[in-house]
């Protein structure tokens, strides 16, 4: 049996970071709780702090068998309840078996922690790091746990190539497509434009949005989760052929998240530019094409943490 | 045509300019680390954030392609409903004037006459030998159609005029549909001056 929240009859727990007041909080989707903030981590940071205990009834001993603490990275898809995916494990002894007279505090230090993956909350699957305390005792171990947010930066990429195509209707509708780049950060804009040169179709209006594909498990097995992230018309009319039409759409307005191709073999998050013309009679004719999606190391970022995990990479 | 693009974007194009300006400073003065491939690359990026937003330079439209007739045009009329014969073995026809310059059609204007049931063999044809969905028929009106009724049944002015309607909707919905225009029946229909019931079924091109 397990005492979740650390409310046990005799002891609460709370976990406390070291640099818990200057360092980012940032908004956390989960399904069932509501929106909270959590810490933000990148990959090799070191993870510190302290862990308190504070007994409910001073004066009265806490027996246990053992104290410790847990750095835990878990992959949990939705449909496969029970099967919980640990891709990180790290483990630290904060108190031999023995008894707490007095409420304490007990230091903790996770140096230099690889997070390979970004921290990813979807309809079907779920990636997060927590730390995790645990209280061992007899009948009821008591445990607390703190979730982390981990964001995974990228630099700018070597090739950048913009997406052009000409795609179409044999003898109906041709158009060709760009887009200025094929990879593309998450404030970035996707500047670009579409040239009609066959039109033999009565267009009604073209819209573009963007698809979020969510893939879990694999084989027979697959889900695919589409959902579409947003939506808006580029063009509204009936077009002739030479005619082009410009896009400009700024992505800091929606919620999206870096592309993630087959994290940990479990799961993929790609994301998708749909253009869609509807005609008179509201028949639709539309191109999927993908698109990379990055994150940036954000401007704020302090230098010292800018460079801490760079730094201490080099210093070993 | 117009080319829609929300205020809202532009006003955040415009703070994100503001703000690059301020931050731009504090950028140069860090080392560089090996988040960046250098620092003078993450400098240089920042600074075309003011050209990233210009459009791409589309290629000329020339005065011929903007004012030459529109190529989807497509017209399908239905007019002059005719009943003939007589007494119990009357029928009604009605006219079906297709005007076009879709290359697919062969034929710029064709007019040739059609009854209801010819409409039923036409959907059958679709529906059988295309992946289209097609759409409905006005109806068969089969309580018009029996005996001892007030008034002429099916050939009332009113329900002649309610059908021609239908019909002409559902021509035209269907002739331009891309997957239809490929159809044999589709084009027999509409150009034929009597319709082969034995007709070979196929597309017209790959």
């Amino acid at each position: 049996m397990v005492s979740w929240l650390g409310y046990g009859n005799s002891a609460q727990v709370s976990i406390v970071l070291e640099d818990e007041e200057t360092r980012e909080k940032v908004p956390v989707l989960a399904d069932e709780e509501p929106k909270e903030t959590q810490h933000l981590f990148y990959d090799g940071e070191s993870v510190t702090g302290k862990v308190n205990i504070k007994l409910k009834q001073e004066g009265k001993k806490l027996e246990h068998q053992g104290i410790r603490i847990e750095f835990l990275g878990l992959i949990e898809i939705y449909y496969d309840r029970g099967n919980h995916y640990e891709f990180v494990k790290l483990d630290k002894d904060l108190a031999r078996p023995g008894d707490l007279s007095e409420s304490c505090s007990f230091p903790f230090e996770f140096l230099k922690v690889v997070k390979q993956y970004e921290s990813y909350s979807g309809r079907n699957v779920r990636l997060r790091y927590f730390l995790k305390v645990t209280i061992c005792r007899r009948l009821v171990d008591i445990i607390h746990e703190k979730g982390l947010v981990v964001h995974q930066l990228s630099s700018y990429p070597e090739t950048n190539s913009p997406l052009k195509m000409e795609v179409g209707i044999e003898d109906c509708l041709h158009i060709e497509f760009e887009y200025n780049r094929s990879k593309y950060h998450l404030n970035d804009v996707i500047v670009g434009k579409i040239y009609f040169i066959l039109v033999r179709i009565k267009i009604k209006h073209m819209e573009l949005s963007i698809i979020k594909r969510e893939t879990t498990g694999s084989g027979p097995n697959t889900y695919n989760e589409n959902e579409q992230i947003s939506r808006f018309e580029i063009m509204d009319g009936a077009p002739v052929r030479g005619e082009s039409i410009p896009i400009r759409l700024f992505l800091s307005a929606y919620d999206l998240t870096p592309t993630m191709k087959d994290v940990n073999k479990k799961f993929s998050v790609r994301y998708y530019l749909n253009l869609v013309l509807v005609d008179e009679e509201d028949r639709r004719y539309f191109k999927q094409q993908e698109i990379t999606l990055w994150r940036k190391s954000p401007t704020s970022l302090k230098p010292e943490n800018r460079g801490v995990a760079a730094l201490e990479n080099m210093r070993t | 045509v117009v080319s829609t693009q929300s205020t809202f974007f532009f006003k955040q194009w415009y703070q994100r300019r503001v703000l690059f300006f301020l931050s731009s400073g504090i950028n140069a003065e860090y080392g560089s680390t090996l988040l960046y491939t250098n620092k003078f690359e993450c400098v240089g990026r920042e600074m075309a954030d003011d050209r990233i937003t210009q459009r791409l330079t589309p290629k000329d439209q020339t005065l011929a392609e903007a004012y030459d007739i529109p190529a989807n045009f497509l017209e399908i009329d239905i007019l002059n409903p005719e009943t003939h014969g007589i007494g119990n073995k009357r029928y009604t026809d009605y006219e079906v004037r297709l005007k076009t310059n879709l290359p697919i059609f062969r034929i710029q204007e064709c007019t040739v006459r059609r009854r209801y049931s010819d409409f039923e063999w036409l959907r059958g044809e679709l529906e059988k030998e295309s992946k289209i969905i097609v759409p409905a028929l006005p109806g068969k009106a089969l309580k018009r159609m029996l005996p001892f009724r007030g008034d002429d049944g099916i050939f009332e002015e009113e329900f002649i005029e309610e059908r021609r309607q239908g019909i002409e909707s559902f021509i035209n919905k269907i002739a331009g549909h891309p997957l239809a225009q490929n159809e044999k029946c589709l084009h027999i229909f509409l150009t034929e001056a009597i319709i082969d019931k034995n007709y070979v079924p196929g597309k017209l091109r790959n």
